[in-house]
């Protein structure tokens, strides 16, 4: 299984080396370099990549690449899905899985590193049993450990480990019982060039934040499930019950985690809520070009579309470009030719625009190709899909209900 | 200075093969010294009494070894804190010692002493801890420890701790493999372990270690299925991985009819399922056909323990871990029925809106599932369109996968897409893009035309790479319709002035010399242009001028001569000797000279040969033939490790293997014991109802979906792990963890309330399925249902032959029916409620209320059915002589039968009331003082699957009388023991028989190439092969057949080579070959093979064979 673990910052500098079997010479991630030389992008470095003696598998997450080293065969999916596993507990322990996070708390990460693989095959990956492991690093602690000597690491069998619920830890006490959901929609969607969607999926997920006291279990069940298409659980779903009754039942981890996620199928027609009315035109012989893009709100039944961002790979024959937003900001960057318009919110009563002149390469030939434009935009308190929840919890009143919602059109 | 060159004396020679030793040399500069001193300043906090200062050492120590700067020097500071009392300072000295204990043995060992203490220690914790870092510490010597401590943890109570040791195996089997017998046996200790916890990881270690033990499974096979659910994801991965290949050596393909149905049906259905026709040798479809009819004669029943995989790995196509996911989509891809395998479509799609590492992966697999199967993803045809977002080789495989699914109905659309595509920035993706609608084209007869012209379209694109690719494409298409576009031709005869692209100017002039027939005026014009510019080309370009020229000259000679001679000559000064070397060879072949006679009459024939057209394919065509999800698919190479799929069996092996046999008092007992505790004990009767995710779910289906699922929720709820498995380690551990639960109790009695409704609803469940259990028990009947649905399928199994004795049997069954107590009636019906199977087909063996008389009957019977043909060997089964060469084993001693002795050996004689039973002849001696009387058997318990034949009664047995009697056996090809009572008039006695393994078979006479054919099918997972050194005596060719045949039951096979002895046979119930070779080599050394379909049997024979040939 996996023989050790790199980390590799985007300068290409080793930061953090970890073997859990003989040591590997860290010589062997060379090979990974020249793979990243050949890749012009930093994500189409191949994720696996064989060498003389080793594999190498590696996943881009933050602009660090974590590197694993492995002798023999395994599914690589396996690795890949462990270390973005454990990328996810890097975050939930730090906040952020940042190079100079991990560099700070080294030690927890060797900690934490040590836990999760023994002799390279995975042992605790779920967070609840991790944080009562080793205690995650917050600044009280820290200032106590600092003073009395004590330790972050715990000295009990967490008891997940050895119960059929591992991903609850035991005594949990809260005075506030709490549990808050969020269903957060994205749709996915490809328009072309006159405006009618070729491909529409919403993928949603449901989050849970969940605090209460004991062993709960909780039901939980959906307005209309059949729209939902597939779905996958969090281990803790008593997946029988779903198939019988579409009720989803759990006794939930503590804390933050992903109850679902969800696909609802490009059959049924997405209604996509805003539309962009565009006008980017180059004239042969001439060395300017014209942009003219303008956004607005369909179908939003009331709410506000919000963060609106809007990005356009622009033809590499542009030189420049001399625009003129109607609100936000926008940048050019020369090098990539990307263009980003960081547009807010838009105001249903005055369209937001952006118009204005590209500047050419002076004598290159009219670029033949499109620019494609992706808009993101995020919707408060609205899932497009329709997806409803009703909550039935057995000891308690639910506090609050919050939804977002979220879609990247391309 | 005297301090330091002290310390590293200290370190002892391991030091050398590190750092430079610093110290050492005055000289050896500031960094070093510094470096050293900061050190220096460690091992004054390591050596302090406060804990503080230690854990801040050992805090900057990790930190170095994270940077992957050394610190072996600090090794003997550290070391003496592997007691340290602090929790924290213990696990980094851990992780150090982890770390450099490979380099710095002697010094380990001090700290082994620590560890084994550890492993005494109550705490379950510390005593997996001390396990988990003695069993990574990498020192040779302590190899006998660990192997101690292993063995002893896998006996431990807490299954965290058994788990350990499960981890553990891979190590110490990685430190030092001649360990691996005795590691195999924990393996197999543990794999009975019947906790989740254990379950994923001893599957890891079993993969590590001796993944070719296949044998290991098959007790433990519906065990794990059944928890498969509820082992934590990663173990998943493993054990569905594992099970893939045991299911593809254990059961008969699925798809055995259906893939006769497509080959007779559409063989042009489709464009690669032509071609995988084609591909296949003609000798494999006779394979097939042979199948087929055998298909047709007897249909395709799947087994229930196939069935039990497909059904429990279904729901974990949910999971939120790609890698189950995709563990459980090949698992379907591989073994479920045609029908089936579409589940697993919506599953990956879904994993396609994961990280791009997780979508590379997935794509992959798909590309290969979609050349096999590809109406499995035509719904979610949109799902692998392209997003200008994606990395471009995500692009480039999502490309992939829409050539492979395109079809006629769908293709315009994919066209359509393929044109946004050609107008992206991405240039390779473009290419791609290009090389895929060329594929489109070739494989869709429908758009040829419409692709070629897109393509030729593109010809006048700017951006020269659009063009080149396209001209290598257009050049492919051609190939296969020249005729038709001559003026395609002409016009990339035209596009020669203006690309540059070396590749694309190679293809045209390829085309055009190749089909200069249709172009004869341009082609002459294009030559005279590339003369002119010969020399600026580029090799392959010229190496293309001279084939252009060659050929020309051949069709044209009159108007090319001298071009081509110019050409020619030009080309004999290039700077290549390629290019040197082909002017050469055609300067030779075309133009004729006295030397150059015979060849230069058919250069035509040599240069304008019809050329086939090139095959586009997809470079996932093959790929199938490894798992998918694996690191070697992926890579399309083996990677090390790697363990090849099987085939699927031809015939299925014996299913009776799995049978677990778990005695019914016992269950019943321990059910009632277990609710017993659940009044007491509020802590289990909760952990059953947390364990709900499976449990309650479970039994909801269960009362619905009859006694299958019922066995199915007894071992799937993990939840039952703690109570099931043996009430013995729970005691135990409750006193051990006494406190620890007191606390949770208390917590968790308010869950208890919530979960009670679920509770009730399991409480009314299981008293269901103990009152069946009940019913049973109270008939006698040992067989369970799994047991019935055996012999479903044994029974469509059954040949001819056994068809004939299932006539027999029912004859008899009627007969013994009318003195059977109504009893047994009773049982028989409540069976036929449960399984819906007819019984009559299934009867055991004579049941014990079959009289004697009874049996006589039957017997006669049996030979009135049988008819007149059958030897008279069968009229008088008694009457077979023993002969002295066979073995004798005792089955009833003279002291405890009282007098009465009784032996048995297998008289290898065709046991003719039922071929399908082993012959065992009995030799009565009575040596007491008085008559012994009725002696006759009684009371037959077997595993499922076996029947007995009763030797006829022997009415009376004088004193000091010996008598013979012959019964028969079908032991269905496995070595467990047939136990009943021998009963006199007086007493009765216990006895059992249990066959040698070479005793499970009858020869059968093969040649030579019969042999070698059957051989060359039993290859690979079937086969067995192991080097011996023979024994002194036993190295001629006479002893060795003479020991092997009496091993085993098989006949000498003539053989050309006097080095080699062959043997062949068949098993007595199913009748799969079993082959033997013994090749002798020099010095007595010599190799054993042995290829037999049921691996069982041939690992054990290949144990019985070594022993009689090696002593």
């Amino acid at each position: 299984m996996i023989h050790s673990l790199f980390l590799i910052n985007a300068s290409g500098d080793i930061f953090l080396e970890k073997h859990w079997k003989s040591v590997v010479s860290r010589s062997v991630c060379d090979y990974f370099f020249e793979a990243q030389e050949r890749a012009t992008e930093p994500e189409n470095v191949p994720p696996v990549i064989p060498t003389p003696h080793h594999y190498l598998i590696s996943v881009l997450r933050h602009r660090i690449y974590f590197v694993a080293v492995i002798q023999s065969e395994v599914p690589p999916l396996f690795v890949i899905e462990f270390l973005h596993r454990v990328v996810d507990t890097f975050q939930d322990y730090f906040g952020v899985c940042t190079e100079a996070a991990i560099k700070d708390n080294v030690v927890v990460v060797y900690e934490l590193l040590e836990e999760m693989l023994d002799n390279g095959f995975p042992l605790a990956t779920e967070s609840n049993i991790l944080k009562e492991l080793i205690k995650p690093p917050t600044i009280l602690r820290t200032m106590v450990n600092t003073i009395t000597g004590s330790t972050n690491v715990g000295e009990q069998l967490p008891t997940g480990q050895l119960s059929v619920v591992p991903w609850r830890r035991t005594g949990v006490k809260y005075t506030n019982n709490e549990a808050y959901f969020d269903v957060v929609e994205e749709i996915d969607a490809i328009i072309d060039k006159s405006g009618s969607t070729i491909t529409a999926e919403i993928q949603g997920v449901i989050d849970a934040c969940v605090k209460l006291t004991g062993m709960p279990d909780l039901t939980l069940s959906f307005m209309n499930p059949r729209l939902l298409d597939d779905v996958s659980f969090h281990p803790c779903v008593r997946f029988k019950r779903w198939e019988a009754e579409r009720i989803l039942s759990f006794i939930p981890p503590d804390g933050n985690f992903r109850l679902l996620s969800y696909h609802v199928s490009s059959q049924n027609l997405v209604a996509i809520p805003v539309y962009v009315k565009h006008n980017i035109t180059f004239r042969e012989g001439s060395s300017q070009g014209r942009f003219d893009l303008t956004l607005g709100p369909k179908q939003t039944m009331g709410k506000a579309v919000e963060s609106v961002l809007v990005s356009s790979q622009l033809p590499r024959g542009v030189l420049n470009a001399n625009l003129n937003p109607s609100q936000g900001t926008y940048t050019f960057d020369p090098v990539t030719k990307l263009l980003t318009w960081d547009v807010g919110k838009i105001n249903p009563q005055k369209l937001p625009s952006l118009k204005g002149t590209m500047n050419l390469q002076a004598g290159a030939s009219k670029p033949d190709e499109n620019p494609t434009i992706n808009i993101q935009f995020k919707i408060q308190q609205m899932a497009i899909s329709g997806t409803q929840l009703h909550t039935h919890p057995h000891t308690l009143q639910l506090q609050s209900q919050s939804s977002s919602s979220q879609l990247t059109t391309a | 200075m005297s301090s330091s060159s002290a310390f590293n004396e200290e370190k002892g020679g391991s030091s050398s093969v590190g750092e430079p030793e610093y110290g050492h040399d005055p000289a050896s500069g500031g960094i070093f010294s510094s470096d050293y001193k900061r050190h220096d300043d460690l091992k004054e906090m390591l050596d302090s009494n406060k804990d503080s200062l230690k854990l801040e050492a050992m805090k900057r120590i990790v930190a170095m070894i994270a940077r992957g700067k050394n610190a072996s020097d600090l090794f003997p500071a550290v070391v003496k804190n592997v007691a340290c009392k602090n929790i924290e300072v213990k696990k980094l000295v851990y992780v150090y010692l982890v770390r450099y204990a490979e380099e710095q043995q002697d010094l380990a060992l001090l700290s082994i002493s620590t560890f084994q203490r550890g492993l005494k220690d109550p705490n379950q914790l510390i005593r997996a801890s001390a396990l988990r870092v003695l069993s990574s510490i990498r020192v040779t010597i302590i190899v006998p420890i660990m192997m101690l401590a292993i063995k002893e943890a896998a006996s431990d109570m807490s299954p965290y701790v058994r788990k350990t040791a499960a981890h553990a195996i891979p190590k110490l089997y990685s430190l030092d493999p001649e360990q691996k017998d005795q590691l195999i046996e924990v393996i197999e200790k543990l794999l009975a372990d019947k906790t989740t916890l254990v379950a994923g990881s001893v599957v890891m270690a079993f993969e590590e270690v001796c993944p070719e033990r296949i044998d290991l499974i098959h007790k433990n096979y519906r065990k794990l299925c059944n928890l498969l659910i509820d082992v934590e994801e990663w173990g998943q991965v493993v054990i569905i991985n594992m099970l893939t290949r045991y299911a593809r050596t254990q059961f008969l393909n699925p798809n055995i009819n259906e893939s006769l149905l497509e080959e007779g049906g559409g063989g042009e259905k489709t464009f690669y399922g032509s071609d995988e026709d084609e591909d296949e040798d003609e000798e494999e479809k006779e394979k097939k056909a042979e199948a087929a009819a055998m298909a047709k004669r007897k249909p395709y029943v799947m087994d229930p323990d196939h069935r039990l995989l497909l059904r429990n790995t279904k729901p974990l196509l949910q999971s939120r871990n790609a890698a189950v996911v995709m563990a459980v989509a090949q698992l379907y891809f591989h073994l479920a029925p045609k029908a089936e395998v579409g589940v697993i479509a919506k599953a990956l799609v879904r994993l396609l809106r994961s990280h791009s590492e997780v979508q590379y992966v997935v794509l992959q697999n798909v590309a290969t599932m979609t050349i096999k199967r590809r109406g499995m993803f035509e719904p979610y045809l949109k799902s692998f369109y392209i997003r200008s977002t994606d990395p471009t080789q995500i692009k480039i495989l999502k490309l992939e996968v829409l050539t492979n699914l395109a079809n006629e109905t769908n293709i315009s659309t994919i066209l359509r897409e393929f044109q946004t595509y050609i107008k992206s920035m991405d240039k390779d993706f473009v290419a791609a893009t290009i090389q895929a609608i060329g594929r489109c084209a070739t494989n869709i007869g429908e758009v040829r035309d419409t692709c070629l012209n897109g393509l030729v379209q593109l010809l006048s694109n700017r951006d020269e790479l659009v063009v080149a690719e396209s001209v290598v494409v257009i050049k492919k298409l051609l190939q296969m319709q020249p005729e038709k576009h001559s003026d395609i031709i002409k016009h990339m005869a035209k596009l020669t002035d203006n690309i540059q692209v070396p590749m694309a100017r190679a293809s045209i002039l390829w085309l055009i010399g190749e089909y200069c027939e249709h172009v004869p005026k341009i082609a002459p014009d294009v030559l005279r242009k590339m003369a002119k510019s010969f020399t600026n080309e580029e090799d392959i370009v010229k190496l293309q001028i001279l084939n252009l020229a060659a050929k020309l000259y051949l069709t044209n000679s009159k108007q090319t001569k001298l071009l081509t001679q110019y050409v020619l000559n030009l080309a004999k000064y290039d700077q290549n000797y390629d290019i040197r070397d082909r002017a050469r060879f055609i300067r030779q072949l075309i133009v004729p000279t006295e030397k150059s006679g015979a060849l230069s009459k058919y250069a035509k024939k040599l240069f304008l040969a019809l050329k086939p057209a090139p095959v586009l394919e997809s470079p996932f065509k093959d790929r199938d033939h490894f798992q998918l999800g694996s690191l070697s698919h992926l890579l399309n190479a083996k990677a090390g490790g790697y363990q090849e799929l099987p085939d699927w069996p031809e015939s299925a092996p014996d299913p009776s293997v799995r049978n677990v046999e778990v005695p019914e008092w016992t269950k019943c007992s321990s059910r009632e014991k277990r609710k017993e505790k659940k009044v007491e004990k509020p802590f289990y009767s909760d952990s059953e109802g947390e364990s709900g995710p499976t449990e309650s779910a479970d039994s909801e289906s269960d009362s619905a979906s009859g006694s299958e699922s019922g066995s199915g929720s007894e071992g799937s709820g993990s939840a039952s792990e703690s109570e099931e498995s043996g009430e013995v380690s729970v005691s135990e551990e409750e006193e051990g963890e006494e406190e620890e639960k007191k606390t949770k109790k208390r917590e968790l009695k308010k869950a208890v309330q919530e979960s009670e409704s679920e509770q009730s609803s399991e409480e009314e469940d299981r008293k269901h399925e103990r009152k069946m259990k009940q019913r049973k028990s109270d008939s006698e009947s040992e067989s369970d249902e799994e047991e019935e649905s055996e012999s479903e399928s044994s029974q469509s199994e059954s040949d001819d032959s056994e068809s004939e004795a299932e006539v027999r049997k029912k004859k008899k069954a009627a007969e013994s029916k009318p003195p059977s107590k109504p009893v047994k009636k009773e049982t028989k019906k409540e069976k036929k409620e449960m399984s819906l199977l007819d019984l009559d087909d299934f009867e055991p063996a004579p049941s014990p209320q079959v009289t004697p008389v009874n049996n006589l009957l039957s017997n006669s019977l049996v030979t009135d059915l049988e008819g007149l043909s059958l030897s008279e060997a069968v009229l008088s089964p008694a009457t077979i002589a023993p002969s002295s060469a066979l073995k004798s084993y005792e089955l009833l001693h003279r002291i405890t039968g009282e007098g009465l002795s009784v032996e048995y050996c297998f008289s290898r004689q065709p046991f003719s009331p039922d071929a399908n039973m082993v012959a065992v002849q009995m030799q009565f001696t009575n040596s007491s003082t008085s008559d012994t009387k009725n002696l006759h058997m009684e009371d037959v318990k077997l595993q499922s699957g076996m029947r007995v034949k009763d030797f006829p009664e022997i009415e009376s047995l004088p004193a000091g009388e010996t008598a013979t009697a012959v019964m028969g056996i079908d032991f269905c090809d496995s070595t467990q023991a047939a136990n009943f009572q021998l009963c006199t008039h007086t007493r009765k006695f216990f006895v059992s028989i249990q066959p040698p393994v070479g005793e499970l078979m009858r020869p059968v006479f093969l040649t030579e190439n019969e042999f070698k054919k059957e051989q060359g099918q039993l290859m690979g997972m079937n086969e067995i092969t192991e080097k011996l050194t023979l024994d002194a005596k036993c190295r001629n060719e006479h002893t060795i057949v003479q020991r092997v045949t009496t091993a085993a039951n098989l006949s000498r096979v003539p053989c050309g080579s006097d080095r080699e002895c062959r043997f062949a046979g068949r098993t007595v119930t199913s009748g799969s070959l079993v082959l033997v070779t013994v090749a002798t080599r020099e010095e007595g050394a010599a190799q054993l093979t042995i290829n037999c379909e049921k691996m069982v049997i041939g690992t054990m024979l290949v144990k019985d064979i070594l022993l009689a040939l090696t002593q």
